[in-house]
């Protein structure tokens, strides 16, 4: 599924060379679930962006389905992204005049299709994620939790291949987030997706089946045979980090 | 979703959309109030113009008068008065061309051959000065007879007499000259072309106009005022240089002062100021008027001598606050209008951009779930023009409120004709306008009431400055939304 070798990732930050990622190489397979953890400004969110195809490594290779990302055009990879790959934010990102339904819609606009069948579609999904009685409300008028359900329905409506979570949880109470792990985690069961989520919480953290750390740029990955012997357990064992 | 998303948009940001339609408005309102007052002007100033020419007309040719050679006195009338009894009236008339020196009538001809020449009427402009009075013999009052000197008598009766004009002491007391001065304009027209010349800035208001059979009949038109003055009425009879003519018309002038004071027919204009087949102004209608420019050079070219005057020759000797309020309107306003216009263009594309800026996010999430440069783009374009629309709406109602109430106040402006530089009368070269006599247009003055037009070209225009307005301000956005990568966007805020 994904193949990434050798990737780096520079920033200039004033006269300062930032190095982001420093030659990552990294292979998921179609329906592997990843977690990333790692200190703020290891490069988690950045290995996440190369991904997701929102961001061009400086050097390496980026093989989505043997497709080297970092090589399509602007055009093509706006396609890629629109038809396999599903966001979700630490802070949500919903459009703030939107109502849920309509915001769970634009995830289904660049892949063109009838308005009628946009709004049926965004209805089911709502549904799925246990918010068919709210679509019609605005993101002000949900809850933290509400708000990232809708979110993760508009991340899955369109059916993608790869779902990407940056900190799904970060914003959100306790309950809340044991909550929203345990939708997206019957979600990616569900779906069969690739699943990559970067957290800072140990308790999400163990409940992978493989754990990637990043540090100053380098990666580590550690295999959760427990986790991964429960295949997918509700109530994980703790990884050797 | 493109409209749902936009109609959204502007419900939250409706302050800012408010503001940007506002100032798009009030530069609107300025560019239809002010091309509508600015069209005003151009009509009232067509008026004015319309008042001197005659309907129709685009062009005159006239001759100008020679300057007198150095030394040599000015051409003045000459009045002689014989000797007559006491009391008995004497009087005397004068009937001549002024201004103007005169073209033989076969110019008219001449003239109507010339490419681009629809239809040449010639016409005599007149001036007659009538001086009616009496003389008023003096009486000689004798002085007292000296008494004799004793020793110097040479007899008899001296140097006296009753009879034999006055000796030394006697005095005259008494006697003068009471004389009226009657001085009126007079117009021969080409009877055979009522449509074309002078008498069509009056309306025949008593009686009828000539008709085209009397070429040489002894008929007149009075204008209303001169009647009036003189106590004339429809069928009196009017006297000029001895010969009596029928008035079968009043006529009232459309506005400002009549092109004449009384109209003949050309023939009998002609024969009383002994200029017979001569004119003083012929008057040129273009069988196109974007021709007349061409149409001019060529009777400059071909009909030498002569002084062609086109209504935009005219325009440029209009003074007065109609000049002043049109110099306003076509140089301050127009400018004004357009620098709030761009200002608000300008605002809004700020306004705009620094939206964008502020939906950074937005945009980067939009781009992440696959949302094309272009539809993102297209979505900030589309608010701005709909903010453009909205002001363009606001700006026509505020516009077309500006010109009614221009038009309903009326303002009058009054236009003097020729009174700028001495230019009339042949003081600029023969830069006569053609209407009536020289003496009656130089210095003409004419009130017009002003009026603001609103053309389907302003309320176009309009629109048009109205989508350019929003289409710039979206651009402005738009260009920043375009070049937003979704890594960077969601970089920033994360």
């Amino acid at each position: 599924m994904y193949e990434l070798i050798g990737v780096t990732k520079q920033y200039r930050r004033g006269q300062q060379r930032v190095d982001a990622l420093a030659g990552v190489d990294l292979t998921l397979a179609q329906g592997d679930r990843l977690v990333i953890q790692g200190p703020t400004g290891g490069g988690k969110s950045t290995l996440l962006q190369m991904l997701g195809g929102l961001d061009r490594p400086t050097s390496g290779k980026v093989l989505l389905d043997g497709i080297d990302l970092a090589a399509l055009s602007e055009r093509r990879l706006t396609a890629v992204r629109g038809q396999n790959i599903g966001f979700v934010f630490q802070s949500f990102n919903l459009i703030p005049t939107l109502t849920a339904q309509e915001n769970v819609e634009t995830a289904l606009v660049p892949l063109g299709g009838r308005p009628a069948e946009r709004r049926d579609r965004a209805a089911e999904a709502l549904e799925s994620v246990g918010l068919g009685e709210r679509r019609g409300h605005l993101p002000s008028e949900l809850s933290g939790g509400q708000q990232q359900r809708v979110a993760i329905a508009r991340a899955l409506v369109k059916r993608p291949k790869v779902l990407l979570a940056d900190e799904p949880t970060g914003n959100l109470d306790e309950s809340m987030r044991d909550e929203i792990v345990e939708l997206l985690e019957g979600l990616w069961q569900e779906h069969g997706l690739t699943f990559v989520m970067v957290t800072h919480d140990s308790a999400i953290a163990r409940r992978a089946p493989r754990l990637a750390t990043i540090r100053k740029g380098r990666i580590t990955i550690k295999e959760n045979r427990a986790a991964a012997g429960e295949n997918r357990s509700a109530s994980p064992d703790p990884v050797d980090a | 979703m493109f409209f749902t998303y936009l109609r959204r948009e502007l419900r939250r940001r409706r302050k800012a959309a408010l503001v940007v339609a506002s100032g798009l408005a009030l530069g609107i309102a300025l560019v239809i109030v002010v091309n509508s007052v600015s069209s005003g002007m151009n009509q009232a100033q067509g008026k004015v113009l319309e008042s001197l020419y005659g309907l129709g007309t685009d062009l005159t040719v006239t001759k100008a008068q020679e300057r007198p050679e150095d030394g040599a006195a000015p051409q003045r009338p000459r009045f002689e008065f014989k000797g007559k009894e006491e009391g008995e009236e004497q009087s005397s008339d004068r009937l001549m061309v002024q201004g103007f020196q005169t073209l033989a009538d076969s110019t008219v001809a001449t003239v109507g051959r010339q490419p681009g020449v629809d239809r040449a009427v010639g016409g005599l402009s007149l001036v007659n000065l009538k001086i009616n009075g009496e003389f008023a013999r003096g009486k000689i009052q004798r002085a007292q007879p000296q008494p004799a000197q004793p020793g110097t008598g040479n007899g008899g009766t001296g140097n006296g007499g009753s009879g034999g004009g006055s000796g030394p002491g006697d005095t005259v007391t008494g006697g003068g000259a009471a004389f009226d001065v009657d001085s009126f304009t007079l117009y021969g027209t080409d009877v055979t072309a009522p449509d074309l010349g002078p008498l069509t800035t009056s309306t025949v208001s008593q009686g009828r106009t000539f008709k085209t059979t009397e070429t040489d009949a002894k008929v007149a038109v009075v204008d209303s005022a001169y009647a009036q003055k003189q106590g004339l009425a429809l069928g009196d009879e009017l006297t000029v240089k001895g010969v009596k003519f029928e008035v079968i018309g009043i006529a009232t002038a459309d506005r400002g002062q009549a092109a004449a004071q009384v109209y003949l027919p050309l023939k009998q204009a002609q024969t009383l100021s002994a200029s017979a087949a001569e004119i003083t102004t012929i008057y040129v209608k273009a069988t196109d008027s974007t021709r007349i420019d061409a149409v001019k050079t060529a009777i400059q070219k071909n009909v030498t001598g002569t002084t062609v005057t086109t209504s935009a020759d005219l325009a440029q000797t209009v003074s007065g606050s109609l000049d002043t309020a049109s110099d306003l309107a076509s140089d301050v306003g127009k400018w004004l209008s357009y620098a709030v216009l761009l200002a608000a263009v300008l605002v809004a594309g700020l306004l705009t951009s620094s939206a964008v800026t502020r939906r950074v996010r937005e945009f980067g999430t939009l781009k992440a779930l696959g949302w094309t440069s272009g539809r993102v783009t297209r979505q900030v374009v589309g608010e701005a023009l709909v903010n453009g629309v909205i002001g363009g709406a606001l700006g026509i109602a505020v516009g077309l409120a500006g010109a009614y109430a221009v038009t309903a106040a009326s303002p009058t402006l009054t236009a003097e004709l020729g009174s700028s530089g001495g230019a009339f009368g042949g003081g600029r070269g023969g830069m006569i306008f053609g209407g009536g006599p020289a003496g009656t247009a130089a210095g003409k003055t004419v009130d017009i009431a002003l009026s603001a037009p609103v053309s389907v070209t302003t309320v176009g225009l309009a629109v048009l400055l109205a989508l350019g307005g929003g289409l710039v301000a979206g651009a402005f956005g738009a260009w920043r939304a375009s070049r937003l990568r979704p890594a960077d966007a969601l970089r920033r805020v994360e």
